[in-house]
């Protein structure tokens, strides 16, 4: 079915959609990732994002239950060179199209993908809408200038839980009491001798899996949850999550973060390393075009070693903002020597901007789920 | 961490001469090395016997030694050269075997040479399958298992242990008779049996059988911080049970999810580090279950190989390069990114295309072998194609092949009449033609799953052979009406005008036409290796069917070079070798150089050998498209061997600008009638021939000339369907063959010269009509073998100084009249002094290499700045350089230990793969060398094996009887044991094979024998026979032989020269010096 993508500054491409009639609008950004499609349309950092996958094939070996990083479908809308229909792989459960289409996700085929790969890279992310019900490229370039911009815009709110849950054997469980009864009488495995809060604000399934077998006990709050109550709860750590969009209009998460700060020992990850970041006094700004892929080469400063990592972020924390006395930044990523980690030498509170739990990815950098371990211990 | 400062000489052990699985990759690889290290400072020393490298000019190395690859020569240099450290890992697997027996000799340890990019303890842990099998236990993976059975009893004992299905392979067969899949007790009884009783040794491995699984390469690279990235992930289309090199691979990995992916690279991570390859590139291959991802590691190369090459060319990541720096000490980090130049080496590539790799066969040169494709290799070359889809790519790599197919069908090569048997047949076993068998399936209506069963590739890329063929059905049923839409589609889908054309009844310039009336051309993207991440600073690119184009057009002069495509018997490396010597002469005279071609093993495909690389098929719609969109200024049609000449017409005739010897004067060489006309006005005179367009033509013309007559087709490389013939019953035969090889073009009879000597002359001309010699060379084996195959010598060692004065005037003569600017190659036959001429070939000859190895007069480099307009006066090229103080020696190697039931005798088809060069100050020890560096284990003491034809007794003897003074013994089949006792030459006789035990072959395998002179009759079926036997037992157990007379004298005057004394090395950089 005929189809159109049209960017804010006019641009427009052909493309057909295989998922049927409709019509979706989002921040057009591209992953380079050659494997891990559904990992990231479940990502819920991806929410008001549209993604065009810079490898050209997509949906090769299907989709299963097992590869999802959220309960549902968070991009916006799916952009792919040549829609693969016909998967094949021993897990494979369905094709990508249905998937979509079970999640009313647009997704659209047959264009130039590296054409707009390119023309983001000169540009920047930005605005697009996708169309089969209107087909005049005026229309849909207005349309796309009407959509409200990803810088100011909280969307931890509305990717977050609405309740707290348990993660257990690598499923959410959902908990019976309500965030105001949060205590420390929550914490329930006596196998687990180190409980952990993480906040979501739009984890991914594998950060828990990954924190789940480095054997924590895990209650997963929403992210307004406030410090008090996490102090209640009195645990041995706290967790700050990934999550999408701008990390600045998240005023709550960050004075939460603030009143935290020395309590437990924090681990962040991606939003969760700029909220930090801002809750200690630096700044963020929005990336020209972000890292996207799971081929980033990130230097571990203190040991010198490289890292491949996996990246999904639009937004990063000014490496300059951070260097205070406090401060200590110990990961930079090698392609562009922007910010990827820093810990504070007062408190025990360490970061990264890019996925450890990959997932899609390498595992080159799942020490740090061990790392936070041991110092809670130390802690 | 930078560079290591305590190492300053560094010794590049390279590959030796091309065979079946190691072609120019490791030329591509060791020339990276090379300039890789010079670049950072330290003095290169080089050994390698193939003259035909890149890496070899003597601008690559501070010493270059054209010497064999053989650890006694690599000790020479060594001790002559003191280097401080070996990098034994970019010379394939003949560099890496070299350099261990080259440290286990305790050569290292006396010179104090350090071994690096990988120890040698960790070479044996990958090499050595049971400290390999340990190696993966200790990481927790596993490789299939296996166990060698002796009898019977231990192949049950085995068997108790191995899951059913097991391989069964019998050790060490006279040909590759024996073994099998065993499903079953009764099939592992019978096949081991046979297997037992089909081994010399008398032994068989029983294996795991993983035959079916998916299989997977990595291609990883680590430095010594331990950082480690995964350079390029290859999916094979063909399942487990056929080589990798033998696959159509896909780039990257198509049918695994991140979580499968993901735990292969861990695997392939762990296993760089357990076997210790702490800096370098190593390859990994893995088998995984379909059914259930089960994973088991089918093998790890610590070095560089075939498949890096392929990553490098695959994602822009140039494995060689960065290998050599790593051994010196750079990390990753270190090493900036060529390609996008912002950014580092540290990363792991990603594509935004699809790439296909697609082996080139050459069955057609050995039928008595079977096409059918098993673990061991059997390719000869490779061709490579970049798409934006799979089917884009495999459609291109398919027309990239040369094999007169233009895609997947539809091209007016299909076969019409093919019975479901035929097909189920082609499909179980693998073979050169399953990929156009897998068409006809699914047009004969056969399933996915109907076909997966039969041949266990991945549904998924059956699908997508299925969706090409159902475009094809689309746009045969509107072949009358073929829409934009529809033609725009079927151009995505990879279609070449060719099959469109086909399709819709027309031609391909018509379908041409149609595309430039509707402005539908394809666009250039760019190997990036960042998927447009980062902008691209050097301009590599593929052609693609999309909205966006990035090809950059400069304003500069602009000149094309058409390389040769993929390897194959005929055109090798050497047609790389010359083109690689263009581009650099563009660039020094200031011209841009852009390269075209398909063929990833070679230096010409290196990104920055030419200032623009067009990886893409060599076909006219191609290559036009690439002209058009450059605007170049002219093409060079002359240095990629037959194939640009094959389209050189088409060319022309649309007004591209060939620069150098211009097209008709090529036309004037290939027609016959045109050839002779010239030949007679200069006076120059060749054996008496005609030409015949069919078979009672031929026989006419036989029988006016007399037999025996040597029958071939014109416009083919490497003697295709070539044949000497001697009666007309083979006269019927063969002209049949040669018909069918080109029917397009006639068949050319000649009358063969018996006994006469061949020689090669290389010659350069320019535009003032100035011609100079490059070189004159003699064949050792006597006429009626190819030229590309013989042995040969330069300069001559028997031809009168009159004569060769006379062939030096008719080769400028000819040059002359052909108005050649450029190179121009004639071979000569003399007989009883008179000169025959035999073929004037203007353009870049196979010998271009040796010859520029040998003088040190770059040929190539002198001819392309010539056809750009400069003289050889300017050049300061003269004829001088030909007549060398040294002798050089180039001897052929062949592939016959990969083709079970092929004969070794030589003759007019060209069968060898690749050359060697042996250079010393006298003929016998440059043979020797030559003879060494083909991997002939020349004797010093024993006994010599001697069976002659009748006409070669008298010159066998005098053999015979310079070995029995020499202190060699002397055995004999009866006929020339008897012509040896009356020349009263002591000997023994002995047996020939039909004669019964104790025979010659129970003498060759108890090695009893050190070599073997034996030449063929080529009649009667026994004799045949008898020879047949010797010559595999020798092919097999590692015995050097001569099949010609010729090559046996050679031979005895090399090993005359060995036991004087041990070889000695020098450098060429020192013999070019002396002059």
């Amino acid at each position: 079915m005929k189809a159109l993508l049209a960017l804010e500054d006019g641009r427009v491409f052909d493309c057909n959609s295989f998922t049927g009639p409709g019509e979706t609008s989002g921040e057009i950004v591209f992953n380079t990732g050659m494997s891990g499609y559904q990992e990231v349309l479940t990502d819920p950092s991806y929410r008001g994002q549209i993604v065009t996958m810079t490898y050209p094939l997509i949906g090769n070996y299907g989709v299963n239950k097992a590869d999802v990083e959220s309960a549902r479908i968070q991009v916006a809308g799916f952009i792919v060179r040549e829609y693969q229909d016909f998967p094949s792989n021993f897990r494979s459960e369905g094709t990508l199209a249905k998937y979509l289409q079970e999640n009313n996700v647009m997704g659209v085929t047959d264009i130039d993908t590296r054409a707009l790969t390119r023309h983001i890279r000169e540009a920047g992310a930005m605005r697009g809408v996708i169309s089969s019900n209107q087909l005049d490229p005026k229309v849909l370039v207005e349309k796309a200038n009407q959509i409200k911009s990803m810088k100011g815009q909280d969307l931890v709110k509305e990717v977050s839980t609405d309740r707290p849950y348990r993660w257990v054997n690598n499923q959410p469980v959902p908990l019976e009491k309500d965030i105001t009864a949060l205590d420390e009488t929550t914490w329930i495995d006596n196998s687990r001798p180190y409980k952990v809060v993480v906040f979501d604000y739009g984890i991914k399934y594998n950060i828990l899996r990954n924190l789940e077998r480095a054997g924590f006990e895990l209650v997963v709050v929403p992210a307004f949850t406030t410090a008090n109550r996490v102090k209640q709860m009195k645990p041995h750590g706290i967790f700050l999550s990934n999550g999408p969009g701008d990390p600045e209009p998240v005023e709550y998460a960050i004075d939460t973060i603030r009143d935290l700060l020395g309590y437990r020992p924090i681990f962040g990850i991606c939003l969760g390393n700029q909220l930090a970041g801002l809750a200690l006094g630096g700044q963020t700004y929005k990336l020209k075009f972000g890292h996207r892929g799971i081929n980033q080469p990130v230097r571990d400063i203190q040991t010198g070693k490289i890292e491949i990592t996996s990246q999904n972020h639009g937004f990063a924390v000014d490496i300059e903002s951070l260097k205070t006395e406090d401060v200590e930044v110990t990961h930079i990523n090698l392609n562009d020597n922007t910010l990827e980690g820093f810990r504070h030498k007062g408190i025990p509170l360490f970061t990264v901007q890019y996925h450890p739990e990959a997932s899609p990815g390498p595992h080159d950098a799942n020490y740090l789920f061990n790392r936070f371990k041991q110092l809670i211990e130390e802690t | 961490m930078p560079k290591r400062t305590d190492i300053e000489k560094i010794l590049i052990i390279g590959a030796g001469p091309i065979i079946i699985s190691q072609a120019c990759e490791f030329d591509y690889s060791g020339t990276q090395a090379c300039k890789a290290l010079k670049e950072e400072g330290y003095s290169v020393v080089l050994i390698n016997s193939n003259p035909a490298t890149i890496m070899t000019d003597p601008e690559f190395a501070d010493a270059t030694y054209i010497e064999p690859v053989i650890p006694e020569a690599v000790e020479a240099v060594i001790e002559k050269e003191r280097p401080d450290a070996i990098l034994p890992t970019l010379g394939g697997q003949t560099g890496l075997n070299t350099a261990v027996a080259v440290a286990q000799r305790g050569v290292l340890e006396k010179y104090n040479v350090e071994m690096i990019g990988a120890t040698l303890e960790a070479i044996q842990k990958a090499e050595d399958r049971d400290s390999f099998r340990k190696a993966m236990r200790n990481i927790g993976l596993r490789i299939p298992e296996s166990g060698i059975a002796r009898s019977m009893d231990d192949a049950f004992k085995i068997a108790s242990k191995i899951k059913y299905p097991l391989i069964v392979r019998p050790s060490f067969t006279l040909g590759g008779t024996g073994g099998g899949v065993a499903k079953n007790e009764k099939d592992l009884q019978e096949m081991v049996e046979a297997g037992l009783d089909a081994s010399i040794i008398s032994q068989v491995m029983l294996e795991e059988s993983v035959v079916g699984w998916k299989e997977y390469e990595l291609e990883l690279m680590r430095d010594r911080k331990d950082n480690a990235v995964i350079v390029c992930s290859i999916e094979n289309m063909d399942p487990m049970g056929v080589h990798t090199g033998e696959s159509i691979t896909v780039a990257p990995i198509q049918t695994l999810s991140d979580k499968e992916y993901q735990t292969m690279r861990d695997a392939s991570i762990a296993i760089m580090r357990e076997i210790g390859v702490d800096t370098g590139g190593s390859n990994v291959q893995f088998a995984v279950n379909p059914e259930n991802g089960d994973m088991v590691v089918v093998e790890m190369n610590p070095r560089v190989s075939r498949s890096s090459a392929l990553a490098s060319k695959a994602t822009g990541f140039p494995i060689a390069k960065i290998a050599a720096k790593l051994a010196v000490g750079f990390t990753l980090d270190e090493i900036p990114n060529d390609i996008t130049g912002e950014t580092i080496a540290a990363f792991e590539p990603t594509l935004d295309y699809c790439v296909v790799k697609i082996p080139r066969w050459t069955f057609e040169k050995f039928p008595e072998t079977k096409d059918e494709l098993t673990t061991s290799m059997k390719s000869v070359g490779e061709t490579m194609a970049i798409g934006r889809t799979f089917k884009e790519a495999l459609q291109k790599g398919l027309r990239s092949l040369e094999i007169q197919r233009y895609g997947l069908g539809a091209d007016g090569a299909d076969r019409t009449e093919v019975s479901r048997q035929e097909i189920i047949d082609k499909l179980t076993i693998a073979n050169s033609e399953r990929i156009f068998y897998l068409r006809y399936a699914l047009q004969k209506g056969f399933s996915i799953e109907e076909i997966y069963q039969y041949t266990g590739i991945d549904p998924w890329f059956l699908d997508q052979i299925n969706k090409i063929i159902k475009v094809e059905e689309t746009l045969t049923a509107n072949r009358d009406n073929l829409t934009p839409e529809l033609l725009l589609t079927a151009k995505r889908e990879g279609f070449s005008d060719v099959q469109l054309a086909q399709i819709t009844g027309t031609t391909e310039e018509a379908i041409r036409q149609k595309r430039y009336d509707l402005n539908m051309r394809p666009v250039y993207k760019l190997v990036d290796t960042c998927a447009a991440e980062f902008r691209a600073a050097t301009p590599y690119y593929y052609s693609t069917y999309e909205q966006e184009n990035e090809a950059r057009v400069t304003d500069r002069k602009k000149i094309v070079i058409l390389g040769g495509g993929p390897n194959r018997i005929g055109q090798g490396i050497e047609f790389d070798y010359c083109c690689v010597h263009a581009s650099f002469a563009l660039r020094e005279e200031g011209v841009e150089s852009i390269m075209v071609n398909s063929n990833p093993e070679t230096v010409s495909t290196d990104y920055d050998t030419s200032d623009q690389l067009f990886f893409e098929p060599l076909t006219t719609e191609d290559v036009l498209h690439i002209i058009e969109t450059q605007k170049c200024d002219g093409v060079i049609v002359q240095f990629g061997g037959q194939t640009p000449l094959n389209i050189s017409d088409d060319l022309n005739r649309v007004g591209v600008n060939i620069i150098g010897t211009h097209p008709e004067s090529i036309a004037r060489t290939e027609d016959r009638k045109l050839f002779a006309a010239m030949l007679n006005k200069l006076g120059l005179i060749q054996p008496p021939n005609d030409t015949a367009t069919d078979v009672d033509g031929a026989l006419a013309i036989a029988e006016r000339i007399g037999y025996p007559v040597i029958v071939r087709p014109s416009f083919v490389l490497g003697g295709r369907a070539m044949k000497i013939v001697y009666t007309k019953e083979e006269l019927v035969n063969f002209a049949r063959h040669a018909i069918k090889a080109s029917p397009k073009y006639p068949i050319l009879v000649d009358k063969f010269l018996e006994d006469a000597v061949e020689l090669d002359v290389d010659a350069i001309s320019d535009k003032t009509g100035e011609t100079v010699i490059g070189g004159i060379m003699e064949h050792i084996e006597e006429a009626g073998i190819h030229s590309g195959d013989s042995a040969c010598v330069l300069p001559p060692q028997s031809i009168s100084p009159e004569i060769l004065e006379n062939i030096i005037d008719a080769t400028k003569a000819m040059a002359r009249e052909l108005n050649v600017v450029g190179l121009m190659n004639v071979q000569y036959a003399v007989k009883d002094d008179t000169i025959y001429i035999i073929e004037v070939n203007p353009r870049a000859s196979r010998t271009i290499p040796f010859v520029s190895k040998a003088t040190g007069v770059p040929l190539a480099k002198a001819a392309a700045k010539v056809m750009l307009g400069r003289t050889l006066k300017e050049l300061n090229i003269s004829d001088t350089a030909k007549n060398t103080a040294h002798v050089s020696v180039k001897e052929s190697v062949f592939p016959f230990n990969r083709f079970p039931d092929v004969d070794t005798l030589l003759g007019p088809e060209m069968k060898s793969t690749g050359e060697v060069m042996g250079i010393d100050d006298h003929f016998g020890a440059a043979f020797a060398k030559a003879q060494l560096g083909a991997g002939q284990k020349l004797p010093v003491e024993g006994t010599i094996f001697i069976s002659v034809k009748d006409s070669d007794k008298q010159a066998a003897a005098a053999i015979g009887a310079k070995f029995v003074e020499m202190g060699f013994s002397i055995i004999a089949t009866a006929g020339t044991a008897r012509f040896f006792d009356e020349k009263n030459i002591a000997n023994h006789p002995i047996h020939k094979v039909s004669e019964g035990h104790p025979h010659i072959v129970d003498a060759i395998i108890n090695n009893q024998v050190g070599l073997v002179i034996n030449t063929g009759t080529g009649m009667g079926s026994q004799v045949k026979r008898d020879g047949y036997m010797i010559r595999r037992a020798a092919l097999k157990c590692g015995v050097p032989y001569a099949t010609t007379i010729a090559g046996g004298m050679a031979m005895c005057k090399g090993i005359a020269e060995l036991k004087k004394r041990n070889i000695a090395v020098k450098a060429i950089q020192a013999y070019h010096r002396q002059g």
